[in-house]
């Protein structure tokens, strides 16, 4: 007999996670733990030099070392190791770049893979590679995107240039406004007393993603199918990916994303390390296993952000904005990953934001330099924008004197607006942007806030009191396939769902979408559970195994739920559909005479019913069944979405700053997001806060720093800081529910919108408590020293750079210099 | 060679180990224990820690004959007799993990914390756990979850207890 769920929705549950178990008592799967019989270890020897022409790399040595059964160079490989593309080029026409896994002849930033050490054990490879003797004829590596843009010295001699593309978006060129485009608007302001222009230079500072799991790559070549396992957020993708650019079979590869230990978008690549991996088991015909050490992940995954934006709006006196432009530099690195291009052009549809703009233009210009590759990072093109609208929109209250929340209520849609089409072209759904904010200004008590400010500012308390704001909006749930094909992305973006009704009752649901820490077992059990009316436990969530889970597009880009959510509840539903037929057959009733609810279908009017689950079973036996009906339940569904979905919401910060050391310290942090309708609010909680503290390290603690030669210097944990529980406060997080329209879940993802929007509110906080001693602009992070020189120059004196060699590695949360970033290089 | 002599989660064990064995790979790779992982090179992150003679280190930076004649605890040893720890029972309740790999080492860090502070207050729970780095959670939730496990773990304190039996305040 199987149990029938309980009555009441499980959907809103906060359900305490089911793959918990595991995680908590370290069963764990994760790609390290593998071991294989006869596995050998991969090392990977990576150029100490950002820039220059291979003359030798000696491995005679390391050859003779103990345990070492291989040594690789690029030389050894280069026939068969292809180049990683680029899936979203932007400028289709254009030949990219090739982007080898390992260097044939020139290396272009350091931390490129030059040798590859395989021995007995991980320990004896890495013996091996400080005997790889690696010499190269350094060139001047091209660091800086103004010096790129020159052209004086060129990384790609193919290319020709170090620019790869400008990206031109112009709303009157792009139909979604008319009349003046945004150029000729800002033209005619500036040379108009009724009008005001602010136009300001912000430095996006290069992020790295830092997923607590390190990389690790397991390849099996001795079956019939070559499984590859590893740290990925996309088995699917990497498959084909890795067929198209290996010349393999795909059906002869199969992919397995097991336990995965976060990603950020960090795991949202095909890597040098899987590709090489794969070929040294192949040519070896044995396992092999490649895991990194922290420093190799900081130096050699790709990095987040880099960006220079110029920002202008221009407004009426009265404060109505009359046209917004972007004009920005976005470094690349030194070649193409999976979406390296596309990442800062993923923001021009989404820059007009939340307001309503007469004109609108953005410019986005790709440039290689001789960095590690930049691609997705948490927010991946949106926390950029988003941090220059509403960074921008603080600049013109200032210059209007307005308050901050008045200028951009007066400004943004209206809740009675929707649909709307903003100047970028996207269809915003629904929203409520009135809503979030009157809640979240009650929460913050904004006026009391307000007037704690201004009696510190009287009583020239040293430390000063700043309020941030950011009312964002965001696009999620990536995204719909016609439109992705219409910016020349190589892949569409729809979701798939199976779902396997078993004869004892269980369930199994099988997700293309791959979750890394999500909660998908959970909030998919709990959305199936209310669809067939079966309980929770019942529920098995299966995925990232391209064997058990063969079609997907992975998960990233806040996508799992609506696209993937949406897929599952589709799906489910086409169950119920089969399922009716038996149930109708079973009781010898019209389906038009059953109704479904609770997992049990009953003949209206009567006693009489079954259950899905004895549906199952009758089907599995097959022995009474309808004719002319296939003995299945199962079923699939693939849910291409028509939109994305736009969450939003509005987040205040209370700063203060010791105006005599510059210390900033984030004393209360208010958000209020709306993210649709919720399937598990303790799993959406947890999500917001973990995209708050990586949006709040953005403004206050991290930041790759290179030397002049091209050495990431902040490469270990002791000088990449990101922040530990003492540099966090506790937020208060509330939620207003305006449903998405754009699927049945009502739902619109939530896995960015804490990172997307709060960089912003922190920085328009800190620059709000000592604006009036004359700051005007601190670069992030605003660590302490940049605060306390920012104030020391709106004095009027002089600072001096803090020397080189007082800088001390292992000093913890800011200390870098900022102005002397390359510290004590070794 | 050097030999270890160690009871890991209450197992003896004795090894051969090279001189330069980490305690952690020696746990991972000799015993697989890879419940406890690596996260770091620097030993910043804390995802390797363990309990040593009952108290709690990074074992990345214990070499593994630095053990020898002791007692390990690694995450997989906490749970007896088939029941979770507390601290392990309110992660899970509080949502206090997502990805779980930085969750090995913030339960062992947290555990012997509670034990030197068996009340404390927010921030000396912050402050007890500031050298295991966690990346997706903000720490607010494992906050609520050692201070859940502070309240468990009281004298007088059963969660099995019923109410009505006084369970304590």
């Amino acid at each position: 007999m199987t149990a029938v769920a309980e009555p009441g929705l499980e959907v809103g549950k906060a359900r305490v996670r089911k793959e918990d178990a595991r995680l908590i008592t370290g069963r764990t799967r994760w790609t390290d733990n593998i071991v294989l019989n006869g596995m050998l270890h991969i090392a990977m020897v990576r150029s100490p030099v950002a820039h220059g022409t291979i003359a030798e790399i000696d491995v005679t040595a390391a050859k003779e070392m103990p345990g070492v059964v291989a040594v690789f160079t690029g030389a050894d490989l280069d026939a068969e190791q292809g180049g990683i593309p680029c899936a979203w080029p932007i400028n289709g026409e254009a030949e990219q770049p090739r982007h080898v896994s390992i260097a044939v002849d020139k290396v272009n930033f350091a931390g490129e893979i030059v040798a590859i050490v395989v021995a007995r054990s991980a320990a004896e490879a890495k013996d091996a590679v400080d005997a790889v003797e690696v010499d190269i004829d350094a060139i001047d590596p091209v660091l800086d995107m103004d010096d790129a843009l020159t052209d004086a010295n060129v990384i790609h001699a193919g290319l020709g240039t170090n620019k790869w593309v400008t990206f031109p978006f112009d709303s009157v060129g792009a139909g979604t406004t008319s009349g003046q485009t945004a150029d000729e608007v800002i033209a005619a302001a500036e040379n108009d007393p009724d009008s005001v222009v602010v136009k300001r230079t912000w430095r996006q500072q290069r992020l790295i993603p830092a997923f607590m799991e390190p990389r690790s790559v397991v390849v099996d070549p001795t079956g019939e199918q070559l499984t590859v396992w590893s740290a990925t957020q996309v088995p699917h993708v990497l498959r084909t990916m890795m067929s198209m650019v290996l010349g393999l079979q795909e059906h002869k590869l199969r992919v397995i994303a097991p336990d995965v230990g976060g990603g950020f978008g960090g795991k949202l690549q095909l890597t040098p390390e899987e590709i090489l991996t794969l070929l040294v088991a192949r040519k070896l015909s044995r396992p092999a296993k490649w895991t990194e050490t922290r420093s190799e992940s900081l130096v050699s995954a790709h990095h987040g952000r880099d960006q220079i934006q110029t920002v202008t709006l221009a407004a009426k006196k009265d404060g109505s904005f009359t046209a917004l432009k972007f004009d920005v530099k976005a470094d690349m690195g030194a070649y193409f990953g999976l979406f390296t291009a596309a990442i800062p052009v993923f923001g021009a549809f989404i820059g007009p934001a939340i307001y309503k703009l007469p004109a609108y233009a953005a410019v986005f210009t790709d440039v290689f330099t001789n960095k590690t590759p930049t691609d997705a990072y948490r927010g991946a093109g949106r926390p950029e924008v988003t941090f220059a609208v509403e960074r921008i929109v603080d600049e013109m209250a200032v210059e209007l004197g307005r308050d901050p929340i008045e200028l951009r209520e007066q400004n943004w849609i209206k809740h009675d607006e929707f649909p709307f089409t903003n100047a970028g072209g996207l269809t915003y759904d629904s929203g409520n942007y009135e809503a979030a904010t009157e809640k979240a200004l009650a929460l913050f008590d904004y006026a009391g806030v307000r007037r704690e400010q201004q009696e510190r500012r009287e009583s020239g308390d040293p430390v000063q009191l700043g309020i941030g704001i950011s009312t964002f909006t965001e696009m999620c749930g990536l995204a719909p396939s016609r439109l992705l094909g219409a910016l020349g992305a190589g892949a569409g973006g729809w979701e798939h769902a199976a779902i396997r009704m078993l004869p004892t009752g269980g369930v199994e649901v099988v997700t293309g979408s791959s979750a890394h820490g999500q909660g998908h077992e959970t909030a998919w059990s709990q959305i199936v559970a209310d669809q067939l009316g079966v309980p929770f436990e019942d529920i098995e969530v299966l995925h990232g195994d391209t064997q058990v889970s063969p079609k997907g597009m992975d998960t990233y880009g806040s996508r799992s739920l609506p696209v993937g959510g949406t897929a599952v509840v589709k799906c489910a539903q086409r169950v119920v559909e089969k399922a009716k037929k038996v149930a109708a057959h079973l009781l010898e009733a019209s389906e038009d005479d059953l109704e479904f609810t609770s997992g049990r279908f009953g003949v209206k009017g009567t006693d009489k019913g079954v259950t899905i689950q004895e549906v199952a079973l009758a089907t599995f036996t097959s022995h009474n069944f309808p004719e002319g009906v296939e003995p299945s339940l199962d079923s699939e569904y693939t849910f291409d979405p028509e939109n994305f979905s736009f969450p939003h919401g509005t987040h205040l910060a209370a700063i203060e700053v010791d105006t005599e050391t510059g210390r900033v310290h984030l004393r209360k942090y208010v958000c209020v997001d709306d993210v649709g309708s919720v399937v598990n609010p303790l799993i959406v909680e947890g999500q917001l806060h973990g995209g708050l503290a990586q949006g709040i390290a953005q403004a206050l603690f991290e930041e790759a720093n290179y030397d002049e030669q091209g050495t990431l210097v902040n490469g270990t944990f002791v000088d990449y800081t990101i922040p530990s529980a003492a540099d966090l406060p506790s937020f208060t997080t509330d939620r207003t529910e305006t449903p998405a329209t754009s699927n049945p879940l009502g739902v619109k993802g939530v896995g960015e919108a804490g990172t997307i929007a709060s960089t912003p509110a922190i920085v328009n906080g800190v620059l709000d408590a000592v604006r009036h001693l004359g700051v005007t602009q601190i670069e992030m992070p605003t660590t302490s020293q940049r605060v306390w020189r920012a104030i020391q120059d709106a004095k009027g004196r002089a600072t001096e750079e803090t020397p080189v060699d007082t800088h001390s590695p292992g000093a913890g949360l800011g200390s870098i210099d900022p102005n002397n970033p390359q510290g004590e290089v070794q | 060679m050097a030999q270890v002599r160690v009871t890991v989660d209450g197992v003896n064990y004795a090894d051969d180990v090279e001189p330069r064995t980490l305690l952690v790979y020696y746990l991972r790779e000799r015993l697989g224990k890879t419940g406890t992982v690596v996260g770091c090179d620097t030993s910043n992150c804390g995802a390797c820690t363990v309990h040593l003679n009952g108290r709690s280190v990074k074992s990345c930076s214990v070499l593994a004959v630095q053990a020898d004649g002791g007692e390990v605890t690694t995450i997989e040893g906490v749970a007896r007799d088939g029941n979770l720890h507390p601290v392990q029972e309110a992660f899970n309740e509080h949502h206090a993990l997502q990805c779980g790999f930085c969750t090995p080492g913030m339960i062992m860090q947290a555990i012997d914390f509670l034990g030197d502070n068996p009340d404390p207050t927010e921030e000396e729970v912050r402050e007890g756990i500031e050298g295991n780095l966690c990346r997706c959670t903000g720490y607010q939730n494992i906050v609520r979850a050692v201070q859940g496990a502070a309240q468990k773990m009281k004298p007088g304190a059963h969660a099995e207890t019923p109410a009505t039996a006084g369970v304590g305040q």
